[in-house]
């Protein structure tokens, strides 16, 4: 600046001051900035402030509405809700997730296999995702917990509703089950709702399906609350509004005793009316429970599940296919007297027929002699139906099956069904490349070969034969549903079709131990024995259990005014005498259901106890045996559907053209075919049942 | 005030700056006295305590004399040199940064007296430096070593605040002291450049990290950026009026951290608005403007540097602390003066104005007796 000039004092007090000046302004300067700076925070943007102030202040906590239920024909519960307290863990908020779970572990006396699964889950949970460390608790153990919250950070107990399923695994397939909503389903709806602790999804079955209708709104609670979490104080709730119930055709006690009364089997029941087509029973075992699957699903559990080989998670009664044997016979002759065969043509069954150059059995082969429409279906003569399917052709039978609903898709709210095969000359050529040939008739007219259906469309077709109506499977009740169509047979055909049925169970037929210990009423059916393997193999009475045939029974009731219609399917049952006795008792128990339990008792006595108990019996076992240390761990939840879709595959579906002809198996009682005398009403099973002649 | 027609006894008390300090003293514990959730004895019973202990030490520190203060500038800062050095050496024992002194009845941090400190030595050195050399090296070389050995030790700490508060008091007395201007332009100029270079070598990645923050508070809500975002929450959702005494929930809920300390700021404008904010700005400014014209009417050299200096030394703690609560400056952990609750800082910024005041006492005397 001045160094030229000497620096005097009087320089240095004037420059003092101008500079002391400059920080007067800097000051002032300052001094506006600050407060423009506060009228823009506090004025200009004061409202944006305010609504981020009040989300600070208000934590609108979602209350988890309560499920629609699921209720039977008659209003009782097939899904309900119960109250209960519950324990679940946020993972984000989760300091020491090892002490925590230790602490959680003690309080709550959780078994190791289930501490095992809570880790699990926690690793894979993301952020905010709820993962439920025990329900149904008690006061004692809920206060236990709630108590010592603050030392347990990201940990919830809360009081709410679980899903309960009054009775368990009868109806696991039928209604499906809930559990808490994954990382996919969250990306998919973004509702906050989803990661609320407590909150269920419908993950299978009906409570998927109807998830809209069944969910209902959630309440909410506003409190005010601390930045660290603590409540200072409520601002109000809203409640919730619970989901809206569906009621099914379903009649919840024979689901129930249907599912009891399989057994030990592997095996379906559908019980439909067969003026309406409500389905009063639909039964698939072994089954899961699905409360426990509502919890999520544990080690020890899936490992139980996975590893059984009549493979609880598939849906037998819709994804499980099976050759239906010769409980298409009624369906055939109905074709034959449709095409305008007389039912008292004949046929001598010497036990063979020789087709082309091949000679294809009666099951009989000792022969049945002299055969007519009526004997061919109620002793189940293999020969009649080869003789006259020659003559009528494979087209007329496939129309028929069709009719009745064979190889049909029925709107059913499930996903993934599987409809089977009804084979004829074009489909082979579809699907093979080959031209049909006679032996394809021969096999088909006797439910083998390339027909593959699943037990609903059994059923539908016994009930279709029982009223000649054209009725399509009801699951949700609607009183008001105008009555099926007629299907356009004419009465006398029906009337010798269900005396031959009639005759079956009543008379000299294959089941006369169906006979239903009920006064005036007698049931009509028609028993089937389907082949799993060759003969070559196996002879499909007895040795490997996967070798034995399948069992079918399709029946209905009063065989005079028909009602009920039933079709149960057993895997592996060595034949038709493992699906007639339940079919039996299954019907008593619509008629009489004290005689049906009783009988069922008595089974339950040698079993091990009920289905509840077997169950329990065998966790408890495989608990004992692998412990916390079950080494397949649980599948996450889109492993889960995946593997239970695996497990739903239509199985058996010839992946090869067939060239050979199907083995018929034996049909009946022996007792009852060589002399066929008035059957005595088998009141008392025999304790060989289920296992085979 | 006019002091010449009220008794003497009452008008020699400085009145201008009593007055706002009982002010801003009083407001600073009714908003503490509110952030405590209408508990008195939390923290204001102890700011109002601490300001009465202070106010006594700043008048007995009022009555000395300059030849005191002058022969006093070096002993101190050497004094507080050592104790910086000790406490380096402490923290280094105990393993991890300490930046306070134990002294059984109060913790002393020595970077916050040698806030005063550099400018009493500075004021001392320019004023017995000769005039002929303020032009020359001489003027800066010596000073920058004053400044040099504290400021690296509060930055060795790490206490990048305190170190950047003594250095700008330092530039201040330098600036004042009548130091050609274009070195403080060039110095400007090579800050700019050098200050990149710092930002990615000298800072501590914390330090880094609030700065950058600083200039994305929402990059990250949860972890440095919550304490700017959730002050500005508690500034604007004030509005004009406030919220009302006592209404505050961000301070009362927690979502304002250090609601008692650095924030007091935001604590108080969500409950008094926008006017309590131009209240306190006011009085700041009543404060500084006093400051300033005691150094204005000052009798000498050191007297006039030493006034000025403590003055910006106060500016720049009120200067840093609201630009923060408001978002215009990185958290630094600098408090308010005279209404964060906080002793060091009280006891700081009370020798600052007893300073002034004795400077004010000395030019008073001045014209009376000899200079």
């Amino acid at each position: 600046m001045n160094s030229k000039l000497p620096i005097t004092s009087a320089i240095l007090t004037h420059r003092f001051e101008r500079r002391s000046f400059v920080m007067g302004a800097l000051q002032g300067g300052v001094g506006v900035l600050l407060a423009t700076r506060l009228g823009y925070l506090a004025v200009a943007q004061n409202e944006k402030y305010q609504a981020e102030s009040e989300s600070n202040r208000v934590n609108l906590t979602l209350i988890p509405p309560r499920r629609g239920w699921v209720i039977d024909r008659f209003g009782k519960a097939l899904a309900a809700n119960r109250a209960d307290f519950r324990v679940d863990l946020i993972p984000d908020r989760v300091e020491d997730a090892d002490e925590t779970m230790k602490t959680l572990a003690e309080l709550l006396a959780l078994p190791p296999d289930r501490v095992r699964d809570i880790r699990d889950r926690l690793d894979k949970a993301r952020g905010f995702q709820p993962v439920e460390v025990a329900s149904s608790l008690d006061w004692d153990k809920f206060a236990a917990v709630s108590v010592r919250l603050p030392e347990l950070p990201g940990v919830i107990p809360q009081r709410g509703y679980s899903r309960f399923y009054p009775t368990g695994a009868a109806v696991g397939h039928l209604v499906g089950y809930v559990g808490a909503a994954s990382a996919e389903d969250y990306e998919k709806e973004r509702n906050p709702l989803l990661i609320t602790p407590g909150f269920k999804i419908g993950k299978d079955g009906l409570e998927k399906q109807f998830e809209v209708r069944l969910r209902g709104v959630p309440g909410a609670r506003r409190v005010e609350a601390t930045a660290s979490g603590r409540i200072v104080r409520d601002l109000g709730t809203r409640e919730d509004v619970p989901g809206k119930p569906i009621q099914l055709t379903i009649n919840a006690g024979l689901q129930d005793y249907a599912a009891r009364r399989v057994g030990l089997e592997s095996g379906s029941v559908v019980v439909m009316d067969c003026d309406t087509g409500d389905v009063l029973a639909m039964v698939s075992m072994p089954s899961f429970d699905p409360n426990s699957f509502s919890d999520g699903i544990g080690r020890i559990e899936w490992k139980m599940l996975s590893e059984d080989d009549h493979v609880p998670l598939r849906n037998k009664v819709l994804r499980g296919l099976y050759p239906p044997g010769s409980t298409v016979k009624p369906m055939v002759a109905m074709s034959f007297l449709e095409a305008g065969l007389d039912p008292h043509a004949t046929v001598n069954c010497s036990g063979g027929l020789r087709v082309g150059n091949r000679v294809f059995h009666c099951w009989q082969r000792r022969g049945h002699g002299t055969v007519d429409m009526a004997k061919g279906i109620y002793q189940s003569c293999d020969v009649y139906f080869y003789h006259f399917a020659q003559q009528l052709g494979m087209d007329v039978i496939a129309k028929m099956a069709r009719r009745l609903g064979l190889g049909q898709e029925f709107p059913m709210p499930y996903p993934g069904q599987s409809y089977g095969t009804v084979p004829d000359p074009a489909w082979k050529m579809r699907k093979y490349k080959k031209e049909w040939a006679l032996y394809d008739t021969v096999n088909a007219t006797i439910g083998q070969g390339y027909m593959l259906v699943n037990p609903l469309q059994q059923a539908v077709m016994a009930s279709r034969i029982a009223s000649g109506r054209e009725v399509m499977p009801q699951l949700l009740l609607n009183r008001n549903a105008p009555p099926p169509k007629s299907m356009g047979f004419r009465q006398d055909h029906l009337d010798y079709i269900h005396a031959a049925m009639s005759e079956v169970v009543n008379g000299r037929g294959t089941a006369g131990r169906a006979r239903i210990p009920v006064d005036n009423v007698l049931m009509a059916g028609k028993t089937g024995t389907a082949q799993v393997v060759g003969l070559n193999i196996a002879n499909g009475k007895s040795g490997a259990w996967k070798y034995r045939d399948h069992g079918h029974f399709i029946c209905f009731a009063p065989f005079d005014k028909p009602k009920y219609a039933c079709a149960v399917a057993i895997e592996h049952g060595g034949g038709s005498g493992a699906a007639y006795p339940i079919a039996r008792d299954v019907m008593t128990y619509l008629f009489a259901p004290d005689k049906a339990v009783a009988v069922l008792d008595e089974f339950e006595k040698q079993w091990g106890g009920n289905v509840q108990q077997r169950m329990a019996n065998s966790y408890n076992s495989f608990a004992a045996r692998f412990g916390g240390s079950a080494p397949k761990p649980v599948p996450d939840d889109e492993d889960l559907t995946e593997r239970v879709e695996a497990g739903r595959k239509p199985d058996l579906a010839p992946t090869d053209a067939q060239t050979d002809a199907a083995a018929p198996r034996a049909e009946p009682d022996p007792p009852f075919i060589s002399v066929p005398s008035p059957p005595s009403p088998p009141l008392n099973p025999p304790l060989s049942q289920g296992g085979g002649q | 005030m006019p002091q010449a027609y009220v008794p003497a006894a009452i008008s020699r008390q400085p009145w201008s700056v009593l007055l706002p300090l009982i002010a801003l003293v009083a407001f600073g514990a009714a908003v503490l006295y509110s952030a405590a959730g209408g508990r008195f004895g939390i923290w204001s019973a102890t700011h109002l305590m601490r300001f009465a202990v202070f106010l006594v030490m700043a008048m007995v520190l009022a009555r000395v004399p300059q030849t005191l203060f002058r022969r006093m500038a070096i002993p101190v800062y050497v004094a507080l040199c050592l104790l910086l050095v000790l406490v380096e050496l402490i923290g280094g024992i105990g393993g991890g940064s300490q930046r306070w002194l134990n002294l059984g009845f109060m913790t002393l941090q020595p970077s916050e007296l040698m806030k005063p400190g550099i400018v009493l030595v500075l004021a001392w050195f320019y004023s017995v430096l000769p005039v002929g050399e303020v032009q020359g090296w001489r003027s800066v070389a010596p000073a920058a070593i004053l400044l040099g050995i504290p400021a690296g030790l509060v930055m060795l700490q790490p206490d990048l605040g305190t170190g950047l508060a003594i250095t700008f008091g330092a530039i201040v007395v330098m600036f004042l002291a009548g130091l050609p201007l274009k070195w403080f332009l060039s110095a400007g100029a090579a800050a700019l450049i050098v200050a990149p270079l710092a930002f990615f070598t000298l800072l501590h990645d914390y330090q880094r990290k609030r700065v950058l923050v600083f200039l994305d508070p929402e990059s990250d809500p949860l972890g440095s950026g919550y304490h700017i975002t959730q002050s500005k929450i508690a500034i604007g959702s004030g509005g004009f009026f406030g919220k009302g005494f006592g209404n505050g929930s961000q301070s009362h809920l927690n979502y304002l951290p250090e609601s008692h300390t650095d924030f007091v700021f935001a604590t108080m404008a969500e409950e008094w608005g926008m006017l309590g904010g131009l209240f306190v700005l006011l009085v700041f400014g009543l404060i500084f403007r006093w400051g300033l014209k005691v150094a204005n009417n000052a009798p000498d050299r050191f007297s006039r540097l030493l006034a000025a200096g403590m003055t910006m030394t106060i500016f720049f703690y009120m200067c840093i602390n609201l630009m923060m609560v408001m978002g215009l400056a990185p958290v630094v952990g600098i408090p308010l003066p005279w209404m964060s609750h906080g002793g060091s800082s009280m006891m700081t910024n009370m020798i600052c104005v007893g300073t002034i005041m004795a400077v004010e006492r000395w030019s008073r005397a001045g014209p009376r007796g000899l200079s």
